[in-house]
């Protein structure tokens, strides 16, 4: 069934599992419409091989509206394609040319290690969450909302860090496949509310910690992650993760 | 009208304002030693799950938490844009727990209970006080108090909200609490595993059966309770504002094991999406109903009018919400502006190259913000440039993601011309039946938000369900759980080489095998496709005897195709989407043949379920509340074949009145 007009040549990395080795293949998308996401247009390929009897291209993809964080496609050397502020699955076919030839590999990143084709393995995030990412409240003891105020510039600036959605765009972007925008987005959020003072220190120690540990790759402010981005988190965060560690750093109680 | 002996909605004596306060004081309680051999598990991680499973553990449960997405934090009620009501009154418009339960009762059409409804409202309040507890940046006024909007189906402004992410920031606050739990060891979480089935011993159920995504292995899972978090089922429409993954399996599975579906025909028509573009969509893109508290839908008055939308002067537009509705306008629930845009496209007023579409307008608001900016700014006599410029700049802070999106999608920017919508499916109502405890008809299987059937009637009102999820997790199931699990406090823990969970793996084992032996022409999408096509012209926003009765027949074709001629590549032992895609859509198809059955069964209309032949002269639905006023709950007895029992609805303390928004 043909959608539309644009003929394009993907080289996409396939690779079986973690263990083994992958490569490059190359498929032919045609009958593309120009109105397409880039999801779509991996659909309609992947209709195409499954009728002529050949195996799927895998690729991790959810909401296909921007914001759960599970697509993850490396396009022509970078995360998420050509535009910026958006995910793989905002982005357009209307964005290629007809004839283009389109590179896709998976994020890359010893802490996101490839599960298969395009899908790579995240739960690292979901660790160093684990490791501080939260306010230690359990159900039932909040006091009434409006008993916190918070200025509103606080607030805004908080819930700009808190628009991240863990997608590891900025890992994969990073020379170092460092995940410090990630993990600064979360602590500037906590830190800058009320309610994320009280352990703030803790709080950026550990999940320093947790974050060296899974392997990820120091920060040498590039800001790759930052352009990269599909929510535009500020690599202020980075600077203002910094600054909080450092402070914790030399007024923590170690015990 | 009876309502069967086979359920029991256990709602609690009492006046309705008491019922809930006097019941969690005395719930059965388990004390913390025996709480902590006390095991769990929750399917799903969304607002319910995820809130419910961070709760449990911290009062002690051994919990785990499965998953099929890489992460929590991905489940669909990230999606969620618009808020999250709550009847706090921060706005002093007359807003109150009684007005709250009032709107959600009407607003779902009469078709709701009203215990469960004022259980809700009572505990609205805490949810938006446990969320800000937590760190969630919900939007603020200059003097730090929290900010309020409007939403359909109501009078007041009660809604809470986080720009056009609310559901992400409370999903993450959620999921903050959850990985919390996994830090401290409370929570085992299994991420890229999908419920393949429930077992059940002795009636009860035990435990599930889970596929690890990653290497295909087949895994027994025991636990003391079930709780299914898993969502809704919209996506058996194929296209729909719902995630590409959201499924009916694990609800099904239960359906099949012994817990009645409820009221399944139920489905929410959400008036302001994107529209299609064309036969490649794989799913549709909500625009917020709070964009329908700051623009204005119009249509032109004129038949087949190809200017442009800033070229049609105000006397030509009809604003046919404002028209029909004048108390509600722009503001009246969903189903009711869903139908009223699909009578404007059918009668040929539509825009756009579709002609299936309709407008919604910022540009009046965008002044009126506009002059309120330039008044607070202090500047005298600007001009309407400026007015314009102040204006947008509000827009955009309130819904500039909203608006980013639709300009990614339509390559149209809406600051410069109206958006073109037009009404997709984007809940389903319906779900697991639960009592007052939010248990199935299988003992210690459970159901919570949007899986379950209980709190939105026959139609959801807006920023209701986020709401809904996260009152069934953080404030109902830690206290109704009690109810069953103080009685289970001496069952040890059942090894997985039970009989019955060998017998439930295996089964799960034959349908996979079968599945990659039918070696088809057909993809999984092909057929996915098909029973969407189906469900949308038949079983969609209007419906008729005649319709369903042909729909019932083709789907049962199409099962019949399925199973003769899909095509599953690849194998079972590695990550293999196709295979779960599989095993969801040939749910999703026995799932469809029971809304048809259920809608054919409805002879009324009542809110997201429009019977035509039901409808007041105005094209109104039309109730009939002597002989349908029941939750429909319908019991699996074999392929084909589904008996029902009805669970009368009791209104004690609101009068059934047919809907009035005018």
């Amino acid at each position: 069934m043909s959608h539309g007009n644009m003929n394009l040549t993907l080289k996409v990395w396939k690779q079986k599992n973690k263990d083994s080795k992958g490569r490059f293949e190359t498929y032919d998308a045609k009958g593309i419409s120009p109105d397409m996401s880039f999801l779509e247009m991996f659909d309609v390929v992947n209709e195409q091989l499954i009728s002529s009897g050949k195996e799927p291209i895998a690729f991790d993809h959810d909401c296909r509206e921007g914001i759960c964080g599970m697509c993850s496609m490396y396009i022509n050397g970078r995360p998420h394609g050509p535009k910026g502020g958006i995910t793989t699955c905002q982005l357009h076919m209307r964005s290629f040319n007809n004839g283009d030839t389109i590179v896709v590999e998976p994020w890359r990143g010893a802490a996101f290690p490839v599960i298969k084709d395009l899908a790579v393995d995240r739960s690292s995030f979901d660790r160093i969450m684990s490791a501080g990412g939260f306010v230690s409240v359990n159900t039932g003891n909040a006091k009434d909302a409006n008993n916190i105020l918070i200025p509103k510039d606080d607030a805004d600036t908080a819930f700009d860090a808190a628009a991240c959605i863990g997608c590891g765009a900025c890992v994969a972007a990073c020379k170092n496949s460092s995940a410090m925008l990630f993990v600064s987005a979360k602590v500037s959020q906590l830190s800058l509310l009320p309610q994320g003072k009280v352990e703030k220190q803790d709080r950026v120690l550990n999940m320093v910690k947790q974050m060296d540990e899974e392997g990820f790759g120091n920060c040498t402010n590039t800001g790759a992650c930052e352009a990269e981005c599909p929510k535009s988190i500020s690599l202020e965060n980075i600077a203002r993760m910094n600054r909080e560690y450092l402070g914790a750093s030399f007024t923590q109680n170690k015990k | 009208m009876a309502t069967s002996s086979k359920l029991n909605s256990k709602i609690p004596e009492g006046t309705l304002e008491n019922k809930w306060t006097k019941y969690r004081s005395t719930v059965h309680l388990v004390n913390p030693a025996n709480k902590r051999s006390l095991e769990v598990i929750v399917v799903g991680s969304g607002l319910a799950g995820s809130s419910a499973a961070a709760s449990l553990a911290e009062m002690g449960y051994k919990v785990k938490v499965f998953c099929f997405q890489d992460s929590p934090r991905r489940a669909h009620s990230i999606a969620a844009q618009g808020g999250v009501n709550a009847a706090k009154n921060y706005q002093n418009d007359g807003d109150s727990v009684y007005r709250l339960f009032y709107d959600t009762i009407k607003g779902g059409d009469y078709r709701a209970r009203e215990a469960n409804v004022h259980r809700l409202a009572e505990v609205s309040g805490n949810i938006i006080d446990q969320c800000v507890a937590q760190g969630v940046p919900f939007a603020r006024e200059y003097g730090g108090t929290l900010s309020n909007r409007s939403f359909g189906g109501t009078q007041v402004q009660r809604t809470f909200y986080a720009a056009g992410q609310t559901g992400q920031q409370l999903l993450l606050g959620a999921y903050s609490a959850l990985q919390r739990q996994v830090g401290m060891g409370a929570v085992t979480l299994l991420a890229r595993h999908e419920m393949m089935d429930v077992v059940t011993i002795d009636g009860k159920a035990r435990g599930i059966i889970a596929r690890n995504l990653v290497t295909g292995k087949l895994e027994r899972h025991f636990g003391h309770a079930v709780l299914l978090c898993t969502g809704g089922y919209g996506n058996v429409f194929y296209l729909s504002t719902n995630a590409m993954g959201c499924n009916v399996t694990a609800a099904w599975k239960a359906h099949k094991k012994g817990a009645f579906f409820g009221n399944p025909c139920y489905t929410q028509i959400h008036p302001t999406c994107i529209p299609v573009s064309g036969d490649h969509q794989s799913k549709l893109t909500l625009m917020s109903e709070s964009l329908r508290n700051d623009g204005r839908i119009w249509v032109p008055k004129q038949k087949d009018d190809k200017r442009k939308p800033k070229d049609i002067p105000e006397e030509e537009r009809d604003y046919y919400l404002e028209r029909r509705y004048p108390a509600f306008g722009n503001l009246v629930p969903r189903d009711v502006a869903s139908r009223a845009a699909k009578e404007r496209c059918d009668a040929g007023y539509g825009v756009g190259a579709s002609k299936m579409a309709v407008y919604l307008d910022f540009e009046a608001n965008m002044m009126r913000y506009g002059q309120i900016e330039a008044n607070k700014k202090n500047l005298h006599n600007p001009t309407k440039e400026t007015i314009r410029a102040l204006g947008k700049e509000v827009v955009k802070e309130k819904y500039g993601n909203l608006f980013d999106m639709y300009k990614q999608i339509t390559d149209e920017d809406p600051y410069e011309m109206p958006m073109r919508i037009y009404p997709a499916v984007h809940y389903t109502m319906g779900g697991l039946w639960v009592d007052y405890n939010l248990m199935t008809t299988v003992p210690g299987l459970y159901a919570l938000g949007e899986a379950n059937f209980s709190d939105h009637g026959a139609n959801r009102l807006g920023a209701s369900a986020l709401m809904q999820g996260l009152a069934d997790g953080y404030f109902v199931i830690p206290y109704t759980i009690g109810d069953y699990l103080s009685e289970e406090i001496r069952t040890k823990a059942i090894p997985t080489d039970h009989e019955a969970f060998v017998k439930a793996e295996a089964e799960v084992q034959e349908r996979i095998n079968k599945l990659f032996s039918i070696k088809g022409t057909k993809s999984v999408d092909y057929f996915h496709k098909a029973l969407g096509r189906i469900m949308w012209e038949k079983c969609g926003m209007a419906r008729n005897a005649k319709g369903l009765t042909e729909a019932i027949a083709e789907i049962q074709q199409l099962k019949k195709d399925f199973w003769s001629d899909v095509r599953v590549p690849g194998e079972q032992n590695e990550f293999n989407t196709e295979l779960e895609k599989a095993h969801r859509v040939a749910d999703f198809i026995e799932l469809g043949e029971l809304m048809c059955k259920d809608a054919l069964n409805r002879n009324e209309s009542c809110g997201g379920h429009f019977r035509e032949e039901y409808q007041t002269p105005d094209g109104e639905a039309l109730r009939d509340d002597a002989n349908f006023a029941y939750v429909a709950a319908w019991e699996y007895k074999g392929e084909s074949n589904f008996e029902l029992h009805k669970e009368e609805l009791k209104f004690e303390n609101i009068k059934l009145a047919q809907r009035n928004y005018a």
